[in-house]
């Protein structure tokens, strides 16, 4: 028994040192910190490799996408949880529930042949009225090709909001009923209790939804990789196309023929591994500090 | 105040809704018999199915559950049952840790623990990935299901004079077996629609295979190639792919639910 639960840290300790040795190669011809300042990412002529464009790319898009998320979520979780009769906020979310299993390639593919058509229509109207009013602003804005950041920020988005939806509903179900009541009996509107008494409540929990959520962008390859373009330029533009860490992984590794090539993109998972690791341990620290006494799950 | 959470509830699950029901729309168009009864068609030839890849995903889903059922019940029971033990606080961080690894992260070490040795894609190297990714989640949902379990009933055990493991395996672990089960069909549907860690690992495979020592196709693979290739009547495969993926998926998690509720 023993034996099985120590898989668990074999398994976390394969993990680790797996993507260490792996990316040492790369790791120890640029070192950790000019790997991931590295501008340039060249495996066909100079074999260099810097990882600046995708970590870029991966900050860009998942903070975007949790940018645009957030509101829309807590709407789902007050909803659910405050406002609905309860049949419905029951089915609603069971609803957000079974959205969150949609594998990540269908919404890829869904992002294809659906989302990007769209958001190039909307890139187009945009470029011209800028073109028009605002060139100023033509340099941020990029080609409207729809395949490109854009895209992949809208994709991320609409595929988070129900992970933050669901630990928020969880935390807003913690808030005990006297914490309501009592606002209520000093006549409070629903809203007024929402806004002094639910959400100050549960906003450590709350925010570790949030940060799940972003975790979950950052790691997400397969609906990235299908709608961003995959460049190796670092990413300036709106509409321009980009790559994240989990899509240069996803696309180059079965082709990478060279050792330097495959150890640097073992390197960019290693990097991402960290990343996660990071994130999770802010998850923790931020619950724990703002839980009110005694909540912290 | 209501009408604009409702409102905003509304605007954040209609992309979803949007999602699926173009999948079910543009799949349901394109299933036939031949997608589930023949192998890839070569480009340029009508019909074809999926059939390797449907047999792939049970394949490696199967050995996947072996992997990460087996370890995620034995760190949940280290959990719950020997809460004191020294390892169980490290067993726990390690297993939230894990818990948030992103998918692809997992190809790449089953890439550089199985196929790297092996020197060459294997079914059995996705199936390590996809164990991986479900040893946190087993754990978790094992170890709530085991603290449901009444503490009389693990004391009335005692008191019949078992050791401590004769209770767990005799009284305790059948107490929670559908909590348990339940927990593994979740972690399974959890994973069963990944592709990124099997691009580097299963590979995928035009034909029918049954070697898990070698490269094997795969549902979630098998429509991200057909999604990015250029053909018309591979995009509809895909999404008719994506249907039977989703309700696949849909079909796991209400045998899940359905056995929860057997208990009630």
């Amino acid at each position: 028994m023993l034996l099985l639960a120590g898989g668990v840290v074999l398994a976390a300790a394969l993990t680790a040192y797996h993507l260490y040795a792996g990316g040492s190669q790369a790791l120890r011809r640029f070192g950790l910190v000019g790997f991931l300042t590295g501008t340039r990412w060249d495996p066909a002529l100079e074999m260099r490799f810097g990882a600046l464009p995708f970590v870029v790319g991966t900050l860009l898009t998942s903070f975007l996408a949790l940018a645009l998320s957030v509101l829309p979520a807590l709407a789902v979780a007050l909803f659910v949880t405050e406002y609905a009769p309860p049949p419905l906020g029951g089915v609603v979310a069971y609803l957000a529930d079974l959205l969150a299993a949609v594998p990540s390639v269908v919404y890829g593919l869904w992002g294809i042949f659906v989302l990007v058509p769209a958001v190039r229509q909307g890139e187009l109207a945009v470029y011209l009225w800028a073109a028009d009013r605002a060139p100023w602003l033509l340099p941020w804005l990029g080609p409207p090709a729809g395949i490109g950041v854009l895209s992949a920020v809208l994709v991320l988005a609409i595929m988070i909001v129900p992970f933050t939806a669901s630990v928020a509903r969880d935390a807003i179900r913690q808030v005990p009923v006297e914490q309501r009541e009592a606002l209520y009996a000093l006549g409070a509107t629903r809203w007024e209790v929402v806004r002094t008494s639910v959400l100050p409540y549960a906003r450590g929990g709350i925010m570790a939804g949030v940060i799940l959520a972003l975790a979950r962008a950052l790691g997400e390859t397969m609906a990235v990789t299908m709608v961003i373009g995959n460049t190796h330029q670092i990413p300036t533009t709106l509409f321009g196309p980009g790559a994240t860490m989990a899509s240069v992984i996803a696309n180059e590794f079965t082709e990478a023929v060279d050792d330097l090539h495959l150890s640097s993109l073992v390197a960019v998972g290693f990097c991402l591994f960290l990343l996660a690791v990071a994130v999770h341990l802010a998850a923790r620290w931020l619950l724990r500090r703002l839980s009110p006494g005694g909540t912290a799950a | 105040m209501a009408a604009l959470v409702a409102l905003g509830a509304l605007a954040a699950l209609l992309p979803l809704f949007l999602v699926l029901g173009y999948v079910v729309r543009e799949g349901l168009g394109a299933i036939d018999l031949a997608f589930f009864t023949r192998d890839p068609a070569p480009v340029g030839q009508p019909g074809g199915g999926v059939r390797s890849a449907i047999v792939g995903t049970l394949i490696i889903d199967l050995m996947a559950s072996v992997i990460g059922v087996t370890v995620g019940v034995g760190a949940g029971l280290l959990l719950s049952e020997y809460g004191h033990h020294p390892m169980a606080p490290v067993v726990r961080l390690v297993g939230d840790v894990l818990g948030g690894m992103p998918a692809i992260i997992m190809g790449l070490v089953a890439y550089q623990l199985v196929v790297r040795p092996m020197r060459r894609f294997s079914a059995l190297a996705g199936s390590v990935a996809l164990g991986f990714l479900m040893i946190p989640i087993v754990t978790r949902s094992t170890e709530s299901a085991l603290a449901l379990v009444p503490r009389e009933l693990r004391e009335a055990g005692m008191a019949l004079g078992l050791p401590r493991w004769r209770v767990i395996v005799s009284v305790v672990l059948p107490a929670a077996r559908d909590g348990i089960v339940t927990g593994a069909l979740l972690a399974l549907a959890r994973v069963a629609g990944e592709a990124a860690p099997l691009l580097l690992t299963a590979f995928g495979n035009p034909y029918l295979s049954f070697d898990p020592t070698r490269p094997m196709d795969s549902l979630p693979l098998r429509l991200f190639v057909y999604a990015i290739s250029p053909f018309q009547e591979w995009h509809a495969q895909a999404w008719a792919a994506s249907l039977l993926l989703v309700l696949m998926i849909l079909a796991t998690t209400l045998a899940a639910r359905w056995v929860i509720r057997q208990r009630i």
